[in-house]
Order: structure tokens, then sequence, then C-alpha cells
């Protein structure tokens, strides 16, 4: 009888047919959206990626940070360095960005790193504080009240307005597909099986012989390049730049977080439900500013007391969907014997 | 010469509101391994609630004390019994989440009600009034009486913390939950004294951060991080090592703020980050409480 491991499972075959179709349609949006919709949907895309690389960091490698908001904002701010100091092209900045944000994450990590648990946290937020003081710093960006990007550039984009604006949707698009992909591919792969191992217990996955330190920072790097990238575009789309709205805590890291924790931490679905419910309750409560951080404040504290695994994880509870590959299951012949779902992965 | 000796002095009577921020991040820490991500909101929670206090009673902010320190004390045991004590456990996540949650409640509830303008509170003629040490050097009575209020809430913890029987409970359920529970103590109970104690000191610095300088919803993230760069200067789980924390790191600021007024915060960052890369168990480390 033959014994071999799958991901795939009868939801999962549905639900990737269902993300292909829904693919197809996102793909093709500025044929049947208007400008509101696309620039509305790139920033759902945007905060997708951002949530799900955080949930990356910390449900999957147990690294809570709430100090990402560094990388949103060095990414940024490489895009208008080059642009503005080099006449670099934003669209060839946002790679460029990745490459740094990774590199200026490596001496990072091994400072934060000493810090464990709960202390890395707040040191992560000490390391967003000094970089958005140093961007302060640098008077040819604009010192303190920031800058705006030069329009010759963002003209050489594109041709026409319409197709800057659909240009930029397709990376939206494709940023988010890109970081998706990434994930189900890391988390399929050798490291996702030591990722999940350190997820449950860090002694015992070190005592399989898991470089769990090796593997986390390895994680933490990944992450602050992707979010680089995201951040480098989040900015090229809003055209102007400065220190508060670049390093802003509430905005990268607050709502990513609650959006995390709404939809379901460590399942890869869950940032993306939880960014839905994020935007259907901003398009209700959007004159209210303040009263709509307070009110998802309120709602994450409340998931997090009485439904930790958040929306996606009472529907994985009560049905066993998974829309990605990703749940071993060991197949015996022809019959599941073991998954991990079951046995409480 | 003289410029540098005001300069040191200043940092010194700043670092002590900075080790009273610390000292209360550091006592729940030790007592219950929870790091308190609202421990800065909190601290302006209680500033607004001496500017209700004084504005309503007519009193002095040193007066108002009276009533902000149990009220917070109260909070924070209500807090820690109906909301944290349910998140402590082996998973890091939930405590540091619902944390997370309450600072951004707290900010934009206070936002809400009283606006982001700047607010202070006024304590009349202390303000103004110095002490001179010698020629060209001058204390402010009210950066002094700070300093020695922070130095008699650190000696207080420590008195608390070795020589009562509630400072017992909080070693014992520090050292090992199950075998207090054993001995008869009521870990949830210990544990929303442990917060009650924590911000009744949360209260004391919140009332003189009002005093000092003007302060608005916002200003709350930043309190902590002081707090926090204090106690890991100072090294974990010592009261002392925390006080020379917040006094290190004040000097680094004044320092930072003498040269370039914009290094201010940075160079205190800059010396939290020495210190974690060079000594990364801090000055005076301890391990326990």
């Amino acid at each position: 009888m033959s014994v071999r491991v799958a991901f795939a499972s009868r939801s999962s075959h549905i639900g990737m047919g269902l993300c292909a179709a829904a693919l197809v349609a996102l793909a093709v949006a500025p044929l049947w959206g208007g400008r509101d919709d696309l620039q509305l949907l790139s920033e759902v895309y945007t905060y997708v990626a951002l949530a799900s690389l955080w949930n990356l960091l910390a449900g999957y490698a147990g690294l809570v940070s709430v100090g990402q908001q560094a990388y949103v904002g060095l990414g940024a701010y490489v895009l208008f360095a080059f642009a503005i100091l080099a006449g670099l092209s934003p669209l060839w900045a946002i790679p460029l960005a990745g490459i740094i944000a990774a590199i200026v994450a490596m001496p990072v990590a091994g400072l934060v790193f000493r810090l464990r648990g709960h202390y890395f946290a707040i040191g992560t937020w000490i390391i967003a504080e000094v970089f958005r003081l140093l961007a302060s710093q640098v008077s040819v960006l604009g010192g303190g009240s920031g800058i705006s990007l030069p329009a010759s550039l963002v003209i050489a984009i594109a041709s026409s307005r319409q197709w800057r604006d659909f240009i930029e949707y397709w990376i939206a698009l494709a940023l988010v597909v890109a970081v998706l992909a990434l994930i189900v591919l890391l988390l399929r792969s050798r490291y996702g099986l030591a990722l999940k191992a350190i997820r449950d217990s860090e002694l015992a996955a070190a005592c399989n012989g898991i470089d769990v330190l090796r593997t986390k920072v390895l994680v933490y790097i990944i992450t602050a390049a992707a979010t680089a990238m995201v951040g480098a575009f989040i900015f090229l789309q809003r055209l102007r730049i400065s220190p508060d709205a670049a390093f802003s805590v509430n905005d990268w890291t607050a709502f990513v977080i609650f959006i995390t924790v709404i939809g379901g931490i460590g399942r890869i679905e869950g940032p993306i439900v939880g960014t839905i419910v994020f935007f259907a309750l901003r398009q209700t409560l959007a004159d209210l500013d303040t009263i709509y951080l307070l009110t998802l404040g309120v709602v994450a504290i409340l998931v997090m007391l009485m439904a930790p695994k958040g929306i996606w994880g009472l529907i994985v509870e009560s049905f066993g969907w998974q829309v990605f590959p990703l749940e071993r299951s060991v197949i015996l012949g022809d019959r599941r014997v073991v998954s991990e779902q079951k046995s409480g992965g | 010469m003289i410029d540098w000796i005001n300069v040191i002095l200043q940092g010194v009577l700043v670092g002590g509101l900075y080790a009273m921020f610390a000292a209360g991040l550091s006592l729940i820490f030790g007592v219950m391994r929870l790091v308190n991500i609202a421990h800065g909101d909190l601290i302006v929670l209680a500033a607004y609630v001496a500017l209700v206090t004084t504005e309503t009673l007519g009193v002095g902010p040193l007066t108002s004390l009276a009533f902000v320190v149990p009220l917070m004390a109260v909070i924070g045991y209500a807090l820690q019994r109906l909301v944290l004590n349910r998140t402590l456990g082996e998973d890091l996540l939930p405590p540091l989440l619902v944390t997370f949650g309450l600072s951004v409640i707290i900010q934009n509830g206070l936002l809400a009600v009283f606006t982001a303008d700047s607010r202070k509170l006024q304590a009349g003629d202390i303000e103004v009034a110095t002490i001179r040490v010698f020629e060209g050097v001058y204390v402010g009575l009210l950066p002094l009486l700070q300093f020695a209020v922070a130095v008699a809430v650190i000696a207080a913890l420590q008195f608390v913390f070795y020589r009562t029987a509630l400072g017992r409970a909080f070693r014992a359920t520090a050292d090992s939950q199950s075998v207090a529970q054993l001995m008869g103590l009521d870990n949830r109970h210990v544990f929303a004294l442990a917060m009650a104690l924590s911000l009744a000191v949360v209260a004391i610095a919140g009332v003189f951060l009002a005093v000092r300088a003007n302060f608005d919803p916002a200003i709350g993230p930043a309190r902590l991080i002081f707090g926090f760069e204090a106690v890991i200067i100072g090294g974990l789980g010592s009261l002392w090592g925390t006080l020379a924390g917040g006094l290190v790191l004040g000097v680094a600021q004044a320092i930072g703020a003498h040269i370039n007024p914009g290094w201010q915060l940075l160079a205190g960052h800059m010396a939290f980050l020495v210190i974690l890369a060079v000594r990364p168990e801090g000055l005076f480390p301890k391990v326990r409480l």
C-alpha cells in the first residue's frame, strides 16, 4: 500500500478554483471598474498583503511585532529617495526597496532578537521610532514636514493618466498575489513545517533538530523585505510622504493587527476575511475616524477573548474548510488516515 | 562647563520621572510576565483624570493625587480581574494584543472626549520656584520634588516587595503560580493587586507629567517606550536598576537636546540600543524582583 503526504483537500480544490476565478475577474477590473473602484481595491490589496505578512510573523513564527511600520516607511523613503535624488523610475524602486529593507533588517534582527517575547514587541516599536526620527532629520527628503514625488517621474510611468491608474492597480494586485504565493510556498516547504512546529512548541521543535532562531530570523527578514515593497507602493500611490504618515503605528500596525485578529490569526485565510470586514466597517463608519478605531479595538479585544482563532478559525472548526492547500494529510493507499486539522494542527 | 552641569542635572531630574514610568511596568512584568502596552496611555489617562479633578474641585495638582491615585488603583484592579486575567497563559499573543487594543481604545476615547488640544496642569508658584546650588547652577523646586517623589516611590516599592506579606505573595506567584496557589494564594487576586499597585504609581507619574509639560491624547506610546528603555537599560527585575536606567535615559536625552534640539529622543533611543548591543542584560541585572 502506498503512503504519501497530500496538501490538498476537497475544499481546497474548490477554494483554489474560486481563487483562480476571482483572480481573473480582478485582473480585468480596469474593464468593469471606475477609478474609485480601482483605488479602493488597491487599498484592499495592500492591507491584505500587510496583514498576511504580519500574520506570517506573529501567527506562524510567534514574533509579535508592533513595529512593522518601520519597514513600510523604509520602503516608502527608499522609493522617494531614489526618485528624487537619482531620478530612478518609481517602478524600479519598488523591488529595490525590498532588497534594501532585507539588508537593513539583518542588523536590526541582531538587536531586537536579544529581547524575548513581550519585550521583542516593544523593541520593534523603538526601531520604528528611530527610523521615523532619522527620516525627519534628512532635509533633502523634506525633513519632518515631508515632500512630494516629482511630477515628471510620475507622468513618465505611462502615456496617459488612465494607463497610470491601470498600471498601479496591476502592481497592487501583483504584490498581493506574490505575497500570498510566497507565504503558501513557504508554508508548504520544510521551513513551513519548521514554523508550524515552532508555533506549537519551541522546545519540541528544537529537540527535533530545528534551528529555531535561524528560522525566525529568516522569516523576519523575508517579511521586512515584502513589507517594504508594499510600503513603497502605498506611497507611490499617495504621491506625498512625511515621517509621521510613513511610520504611522495606527495605519500600518494597529489596523493590520486588528484585521488579522478579527479574521483569524495563524491561518492564511484570516487576513483576507479580516480585511473584508475592516473595509465593510469602514464604509459604514467612514466619517467617524476616532470612533472607528475605537470600535475596531473593542471588536479585536472581544474576538481575542471569546474566539481567539477569529472568524476563519470558527469556520474551520465548524466546517473544516481550507481555501489554500496547506494542511498536510497522510494518505495510506486511498484512505486519508491522519490530517493536521483533525489532530489539532 | 557650568552649561554641561546644568544639562546633566536637568537630565537626572527628568530621569526620575522616567523611572516612575518604568517602575509600574517592571512590577507587572516581574509578577505575571505581562508587558502592558497600554501603560503609557494609562499614564496619560491619569493626567486627564487629574485635569478634571483640579478643574472641578478647584484643588492643586498635588492635592488631586489623593483622588487620582486611589481611582487609578481601582481601575487597575478591575482591569486585571475583568479583562487581563483571562489573557494570561502559555500563549504570548493574547495579553499583547489585548493591551495593544486597550492602548488604541484609551487614546481614541481621550481624543473623542478631550480633543487633540494640548493641556497642562497649573501648579502655581511652585512651578517657577528655584533653588540656587551655586553660582550659575539653579534647580527648579518642582523637578526636585518630582525627583524626590520618584526615589520615594522606588523605595516604597522595594519595601513592599521585600518586607510585607503582599510582597511575599507577589514574589511567590512570580516564582511559581501553581505552588503559590497550593499555599492558599488566589492568583487572580494577587495579580489584580499588582496591577492596582502599578496603576497607583502610574497615577503619580501621570500627575507629575501633566504639571511638567503639555500633554495630549497621543503621547502615551512614547511614555511606554521611555519606561521600557529605562527598564532594559537598568536591568530586568531590579528596582534600583530601573531608577539608574531612568537617569541614564534622561541624561542621554538632555545631552542630545543640548547638541541639537532634533536629537533629544534620538539620543535616548541610541543610548538604549547601545546598551542592548553591548550589555543586553542591562547595567544592574538581577534575575528576579
